[in-house]
C-alpha cells in the first residue's frame, strides 16, 4: 500500500483532501445558515463521513453516475458539483441547481453524473439499478453508484434492488454508509448482523467491509467494484464503516449518543487522518495542508455570496415543471 | 381505414411492437412477460423480436421494477413496466408517487421521467379483494403523473403509443375483461392524443361521463334509453389526468344533466372529481343534481352475487340516468 501510495501523484491526493475540506466547510456553514434562518426545513450534515463520498467518487469517471440520500451534500461535492449552485439551492434561490424547487435533500445534476438526492430512505436503490441497465441498453460505458445508509439496509426496496441488480448483472455499486445511528436508534438495535456487507451473500455478489474513515481504502475497494461492474460482472455491496459526528440534522437537536463514543470517533477524524498521511508519507508541508483547508473555506464563502445574491423564485413560477413539455400541456395551466 | 378487428390485447401488443421498433430506448419489464408473453399476451412475441435486454422477466419485486423504470427513464430510456394485476400498485406507490411523479419538479425541470406503468384491472371475474381494485384516483391525486384508462382496442393502442412517447410518467390501467373484446384498429400508423375525451355516442338529454369498462355499461344503458326516446351522450374521458374539461363541460352545457360512472369505490373516486370540476365550471348549466354511479365502498367480494352487488351493473347506470333525468321509470 505504502509503495503504491508513494507513487501516487501528490497533487491528486491533495485534490482529495481539498474535496473533504470543502464538504466539511460546506456543512458547518450550512448549519450556521440554518441557525440564521437562511435555510428552511433542515440540513443533514455529512461531517465525519467525508472520506466515503470522496473516496468512492474518486473511483468514478465523468460518465458514471451516483444516487444519493437526504444526507447528500457530501456526495454532490465529491462528484464535482458546483458549490455555488448547491448553496443557492439549499438557500432556496432561483440560481440553485433545482431553481429552489428541491432544496437540501433533492439536488440533481445529471450533466455532472448526479441522478438526484432522494429523501426516501433506500428510495434510490432500484433507480440506480434501472439507470445502470438503461446505460448498458444505450451502449454507454457508465456505472451507477448508489449511496445509502445503515437504516436503508432494512428497507424492503433495497433487498429488491440488490436482487434485481444481481439478476440483471446491472453495472451498479451499492455503497452502504454505516454511520451507526438512525436519529436515536443504534444500528445494533435494528439488525442482528455485525456487517451489513454480509447480506451480499444473499444476492451472490461480493460484500466488502471497508474503513469509511480511510479515503484511500474506500477509493481502492470502490475501484475494484466499479471495474467489476463495468466488466459486466454485476454489482458489489460495499459497507463503509463510519460515524456522523454531528446531530442527525439541524432541526434535530436531541442527541442520545454517549459522549465517549462521539469522542472516540472524533479522534478518528478522516480529514485529520488523511492530512497526517500526506504529511508523513508524501512530505506535504503543514503550510500546504493549511492552505487547502483555507481554500475550501474560501470556496464555501464564495458559494454563500453567490447564493445570497441569487434571486428568490417568483411565486408565479411555482407551477412550472410539474410536467415536461407535452402537446397536451397548456403553459401556465395544470393538467 | 381498413376494417380490421383486433382484441385489446392484440392492439396493445401492436403498440409495443411498433414503439420498440421505432425507439431502441423503449424496453419492457414485468412478471412473466418475456417467455410467456404476459398473462394476457400483451407482450407476446417481444422477446423473440427484441431480446432479453429489452424484454425482461423480472423477479416478483414490483417496487424494484418500477424504481428501475424511473432510473432508466432518468438516463434517457423509455421503460414500460407491466403490473400483472393492477392492485399491485400498492407495492409501487412510493416509486411512482414519490419518485416518478416528482423527480422533474424537484430537480427544477432538469430531468424528464418518460415512464409507463401498465396494470390490469381485474374486477368482475371472481378474483376477490386483492385482485379486483380500480385505484386510478390514487394517481390522479398525486402531482406530476398522467393517468389513462382506455375502453376500446383502437384507443388502447393509440393511447399506449402516445404514453410511451410522452416525456411524463404515465399510469396506464387496462380493464382485464376488455382484453378479449374486439374492435376496429386500422393497419396504418396512428396515435390517440393524451388529454382528449371521445364522445362515444351523441345525445342531447343527459351526459354520461365515464372511462374504461364504464363506457360499455353506459353504451348498453344508452341503447335502452334510445328505445324510449331518451338520447344519452356517452363521453369517454380516456385520459383522467390531464382531464379534457372542454369536452366534458361542453357536453353538460348541451344536456344540462350529468351521470359519472366508475368501477372504483365511491369515496374519493375520480367520479367525485369529475362532478366537482363540472360544478366548478358549469354549475349554471346543470338542471339536476349530478349523479355518481360507482362501486360500493367495500372490499371486492369473491362470490358472484356479492361481486355483482358491489360493482356497478347496467341497471345501476340506468338508475343513475333516471335520477339525473328526474324521471320515474315506467
Amino acid at each position: 500500500m505504502a509503495t503504491t501510495a508513494a507513487r501516487e501523484d501528490v497533487q491528486a491526493l491533495e485534490g482529495l483532501l481539498l474535496r473533504m475540506w470543502q464538504i466539511r466547510a460546506f456543512e458547518l456553514r450550512a448549519m450556521e445558515l440554518f441557525e440564521e434562518n437562511l435555510i428552511r426545513g433542515s440540513v443533514h450534515p455529512y461531517v465525519g463521513m467525508e472520506a466515503i463520498a470522496v473516496g468512492a467518487c474518486a473511483a468514478l469517471g465523468p460518465d458514471d453516475f451516483i444516487t444519493s440520500t437526504h444526507r447528500g451534500h457530501g456526495h454532490c461535492i465529491a462528484k464535482g458539483l458546483d458549490l455555488k449552485l448547491m448553496m443557492a439551492e439549499i438557500i432556496g434561490r432561483e440560481g440553485g441547481y433545482c431553481r429552489g424547487r428541491g432544496g437540501s435533500m433533492h439536488i440533481t445534476a445529471i450533466d455532472k453524473g448526479m441522478l438526484g438526492a432522494d429523501a426516501i430512505v433506500a428510495g434510490s436503490s432500484a433507480i440506480a439499478v434501472g439507470a445502470a441497465h438503461g446505460l448498458r441498453l444505450q451502449g454507454r460505458d457508465g456505472v451507477v453508484l448508489c449511496f445509502f445508509g445503515d437504516g436503508a439496509a432494512n428497507q424492503g426496496i433495497l433487498h429488491e434492488a440488490c436482487n434485481l441488480g444481481a439478476v440483471l448483472s446491472a453495472p451498479t455499486v451499492f455503497v452502504c454508509e454505516n454511520n451507526e445511528w438512525a436519529i436515536s436508534t443504534p444500528a445494533t438495535a435494528s439488525t442482528r448482523i455485525a456487517d451489513i456487507a454480509d447480506r451480499a451473500a444473499g444476492y451472490a455478489m461480493p460484500g466488502v467491509v471497508v474503513d469509511g474513515n480511510d479515503v484511500l481504502a474506500v477509493r481502492s475497494v470502490t475501484g475494484d467494484a466499479v471495474a467489476r461492474a463495468r466488466a459486466g460482472e454485476g454489482p458489489t455491496l460495499i459497507e463503509a464503516k463510519s460515524y456522523r459526528v454531528m446531530p442527525h440534522s439541524a432541526a434535530t437537536k436531541t442527541d442520545l449518543r454517549p459522549a465517549e463514543e462521539l469522542d472516540a470517533w472524533r479522534a478518528r477524524d478522516p480529514i485529520l487522518r488523511f492530512s497526517r498521511l500526506l504529511a508523513d508519507e508524501h512530505g506535504v508541508e503543514p503550510a500546504r495542508l493549511e492552505e487547502l483547508e483555507e481554500q475550501a473555506k474560501r470556496d464555501v464563502e464564495e458559494a454563500v455570496e453567490f447564493a445570497l445574491a441569487s434571486p428568490r423564485p417568483e411565486p408565479e413560477a411555482a407551477l412550472e415543471d410539474v410536467y415536461a413539455p407535452a402537446e397536451w400541456l397548456t403553459p401556465g395551466r395544470l393538467a | 381505414m381498413s376494417d380490421r378487428e383486433l382484441t385489446m390485447s392484440e392492439a396493445l401488443n401492436e403498440a409495443l411492437h411498433e414503439e420498440m421498433e421505432r425507439d431502441p430506448g423503449v424496453f419492457v419489464v414485468g412478471e412473466d412477460i418475456a417467455q410467456l408473453g404476459g398473462l394476457f399476451q400483451v407482450t407476446k412475441g417481444l422477446l423473440e423480436r427484441f431480446g432479453p435486454q429489452r424484454v425482461i422477466d423480472a423477479p416478483i419485486s414490483e417496487a424494484a421494477q418500477a424504481g428501475a423504470g424511473v432510473g432508466a427513464a432518468l438516463v434517457g430510456c423509455r421503460p414500460v413496466i407491466e403490473l400483472q394485476i393492477a392492485d399491485f400498485v400498492s407495492l409501487v406507490v412510493d416509486q411512482v408517487v414519490n419518485h416518478a411523479g416528482k423527480w422533474r419538479y424537484m430537480s427544477g425541470g432538469r430531468v424528464t421521467v418518460p415512464f409507463v406503468l401498465r396494470g390490469a384491472v381485474s374486477s368482475g371475474i371472481g378474483m376477490a379483494a386483492q385482485h379486483s381494485q380500480t385505484l386510478e384516483s390514487w394517481f390522479v391525486h398525486a402531482p406530476g403523473l398522467v393517468v389513462i384508462m382506455p375502453s376500446t382496442p383502437y384507443d388502447a393502442k393509440g393511447l399506449l403509443k402516445s404514453a410511451i412517447r410522452d416525456d411524463n410518467p404515465v399510469v396506464f390501467l387496462e380493464k382485464r375483461l376488455l382484453y378479449s373484446r374486439k374492435g376496429l384498429v386500422p393497419e396504418e400508423e396512428y396515435t390517440v392524443p393524451i388529454g382528449v375525451a371521445d364522445v362515444k355516442r351523441e345525445g342531447g338529454d343527459v351526459t354520461v361521463a365515464t372511462y374504461a369498462a364504464g363506457v360499455h355499461l353506459a353504451l348498453q344503458a344508452a341503447r335502452g334509453f334510445a328505445r324510449e326516446g331518451v338520447e344519452v351522450e356517452v363521453v369517454d374521458l380516456r385520459t383522467l389526468k390531464p382531464l379534457d374539461v372542454e369536452t366534458l363541460v361542453g357536453s353538460v352545457r348541451k344536456t344540462g344533466r350529468l351521470v359519472v360512472v366508475t368501477e372504483a369505490a365511491r369515496a374519493g373516486s375520480f367520479a367525485s372529481e369529475v362532478v366537482a370540476r363540472v360544478t366548478d365550471e358549469a354549475f349554471d348549466a346543470l338542471r339536476s343534481a349530478p349523479v355518481r354511479v360507482a362501486a360500493a365502498d367495500a372490499p371486492m367480494p369473491y362470490a358472484a352475487p356479492l361481486e355483482r352487488a358491489v360493482l356497478p351493473q347496467v341497471e345501476d347506470v340506468v338508475a343513475g340516468i333516471n335520477a339525473a333525468l328526474e324521471r320515474v321509470p315506467a
